[in-house]
């Protein structure tokens, strides 16, 4: 396997395709750094709850 | 052979402690091989004799689109162990499964739809494989649906439960739609009976990029599982512990 593009302007023209190449890669990134963010937003607020909880049932008690 | 491994993955505080002690490795090892993937198949992958650069698309493609029939059995699966035998981090698992296979549905349907555009001439066809992934995506987003309807966590869980397994019957119809019908949609390049029919320096960053986005969702899964967990778990006193 080596280097198959000789400039960074050959790289970016995809051929023919940057079009649709770059787009797709683009949106996937975005989707697997949505999705990270999605994940520790969702275990933040779990977490931030159940310390709620926690806390009405020490004032309960 | 004792069976306490097995009888530990349905303890919350168990598996909420582990999953924490696991998602780094996950991660990690997931981002260096989604780069080398991406990097080998952008730039030192040969260019194909028919697609020219544009085949560059399944680095992407193929990944998500694996990972959106992966995390569906994953979590029809986990939905079954949950509706049978009523384990809690079952259903835990299918809950955090759901949006990450609903978002990377998507991706594998967009990018193949980028793809299709240069190679086929046309955005969509109404063929078996891109129907039957369309309705993937629609079986998640369902899923997502009917949870949110119930506030009650445990009626979502049994309720979903039941689309989720019976939605595992489109898994094989996508896998084999290629197969079985005379589909538009190219047969797959990569087999577990090891008939590729890509060059290896074609196949090599494919195979990488496609573990590294496997161990990626094993990440987020990871992450996922202990929210919602956490959500389930009412006045538990390991919560304090593990919290603090």
């Amino acid at each position: 396997m080596m280097i198959q593009f000789h400039s960074v302007a050959q790289f970016l023209a995809m051929g023919k395709y940057a079009a649709y190449v770059w787009p797709s890669y683009g949106l996937t990134l975005l989707v697997v750094v949505l999705n990270i963010f999605w994940a520790r937003r969702l275990l933040a607020h779990a977490q931030r709850d159940a310390r709620r909880r926690l806390v009405m049932q020490e004032e309960r008690v | 052979m004792t069976w306490t491994w097995f009888h530990r993955l349905g303890s919350p505080p168990y598996v909420y402690r582990l999953a924490g002690r696991l998602t780094p490795w996950f991660g990690w090892s997931a981002a260096v091989l989604i780069v080398a993937g991406l990097y080998g198949g952008l730039v030192l992958a040969p260019p194909d004799y028919q697609q020219g650069d544009g085949f560059r698309i399944i680095y992407v493609h193929v990944p998500t689109a694996w990972l959106s029939l992966m995390v569906y059995t994953y979590m029809g699966i986990a939905a079954a162990v949950g509706l049978i035998w009523r384990i809690k981090v079952a259903h835990a698992v299918a809950a955090a499964c759901a949006p990450v296979g609903a978002s990377f549905t998507a991706v594998a349907l967009a990018t193949g739809s980028l793809f299709s555009k240069p190679m086929w001439g046309t955005w969509w066809v109404w063929t078996p494989r891109l129907t039957s992934e369309l309705l993937l995506l629609f079986l998640y987003m369902g899923y997502m649906g009917l949870r949110a309807s119930f506030d009650d966590t445990q009626r979502a869980d049994r309720a979903s439960a039941v689309l989720a397994v019976v939605g595992i019957v489109n898994v094989p119809i996508v896998h084999y739609s290629v197969v079985w019908w005379n589909d538009l949609h190219q047969a797959s390049s990569v087999t577990l009976t090891g008939k590729d029919t890509m060059a290896t320096s074609m196949l090599v960053p494919l195979l990488v990029s496609m573990l590294g986005f496997t161990l990626y969702f094993g990440a987020l899964l990871l992450v996922r599982l202990r929210g919602e967990i956490l959500r389930r778990e009412r006045a538990a006193a390991w919560i304090r512990e593990a919290l603090a």
